[in-house]
């Protein structure tokens, strides 16, 4: 189904990343995972792309929240892989605090990876989109962007950035046929959220449950071949957040 | 400088005679939009074998002509 596209996951090395590189090479899609420092993570993440599934991947070390850094490595994988069809922004991170204590570089590291790492790549991979005349955005931003956190005012903050920058480069990219979307996961387990067994949130999950990230993961899929579907925040929460 | 290589692509793209094309153009007349022109840089960056960041607005056939040479003039 995305055989002969070429994908970019950032954070592909671990958790919904990694599910993701998983879930579009099982469609046949050629995966490049980007990470930021665990090689071995990403490394096995491509092997397994390669032999269970027989694509081509190849994992890039580099800090999404580097601009020139985004550029050279987006030049690469236009070297490796020739061109590029769909761009998964997953590249995210955490650094919980109560807004009255949280320290500016907590603040700044968290809007630099989440929402700026977004912006990095999308702006060095439309130049290849537009002469494609085809792109696929997919930004992973939260349910705490849509309904808020106490205690991740910096998360919140970046992943409410990301839906208004989804929904701006879809309507400045739609006449050329680039779709760009979002989706906003509730409780997943990976190593983000840890042992959430004694949240008191997750009672207030309708479903009942944590998400795995294949479930986000096939929403991605999903996404990725919605050719009416743009400017869309798609919930994967078990409906906390309705 | 590169008038001739713009045109030609410009011509390509849009479908039109070549001789159409003048240095004048705007690119607006020509059918070809703001993000039109991005994509029109690389192609001719792969044609003229330089990298160039369009990070300005161009309207004319020769503001962008200019605009190359002066990043040009930059690099060397
Ligand atoms: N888990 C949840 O409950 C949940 C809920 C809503 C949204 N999300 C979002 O889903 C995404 C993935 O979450 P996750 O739980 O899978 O996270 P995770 O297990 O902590 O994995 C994070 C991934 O991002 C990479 N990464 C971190 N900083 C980076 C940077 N500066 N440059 C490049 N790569 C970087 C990591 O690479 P290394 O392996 O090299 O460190 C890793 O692959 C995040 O955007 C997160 O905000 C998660």
């Amino acid at each position: 189904m995305l055989k002969g596209k070429v994908a970019i996951v950032t954070g592909g090395s671990r958790g919904i990343g990694e599910a993701i590189a998983y879930e579009l090479a099982s469609k046949g899609a050629d995966i490049a995972v980007i990470y930021s420092g665990n090689v071995s993570a990403a490394e096995q993440v491509c092997r397994k792309c390669q032999e269970v599934y027989g694509v081509k991947a190849q994992a890039y070390l580099c800090n999404v929240a580097d601009f020139e850094i985004v550029k050279q490595t987006v030049a690469q994988i236009k070297a490796d892989f020739g061109t590029v069809h769909i761009l998964v922004n997953n590249a995210g991170i955490t650094r919980d605090g109560l807004v009255a204590r949280m320290k500016e570089a907590d603040f700044d590291a968290v809007l630099d990876t989440n929402l700026k790492g977004a912006f990095h790549m999308i702006r060095h991979c439309t130049g290849l989109f537009l002469r494609n005349r085809e792109g696929c955005i997919i930004n992973i931003s939260s349910v705490s962007g849509l309904i808020g956190n106490a205690g991740q005012c910096n998360y919140a903050a970046s992943k409410a950035g990301l839906i208004g920058l989804t929904k701006s480069v879809a309507r400045e990219l739609a006449p050329k046929g680039i779709r760009c979307n979002a989706i906003a996961p509730g409780f997943i387990a990976t190593d983000m959220t840890q042992d959430q067994s004694d949240n008191p949130l997750l009672a207030q999950v309708p479903l009942g449950r944590m998400g795995t990230p294949r479930e986000v993961a096939e929403a991605v899929a999903f996404l990725a071949s919605a050719d009416y579907i743009t400017g869309e925040v798609l919930r994967v929460d078990g409906g906390i957040a309705m | 400088m590169y008038f001739e290589s713009i045109a030609r692509i410009v011509a390509e793209r849009t479908g039109c005679d070549v001789a159409e094309v003048k240095p004048e153009s705007k690119f607006s007349e020509l059918g070809i939009d703001s993000l039109d022109t991005v994509e029109l840089l690389m192609s001719l960056e792969d044609e003229i074998g330089i990298e160039i960041e369009l990070d300005q607005k161009v309207e004319t056939i020769d503001d962008l002509d200019k605009f190359i040479q002066s990043k040009q003039e930059q690099a060397s």
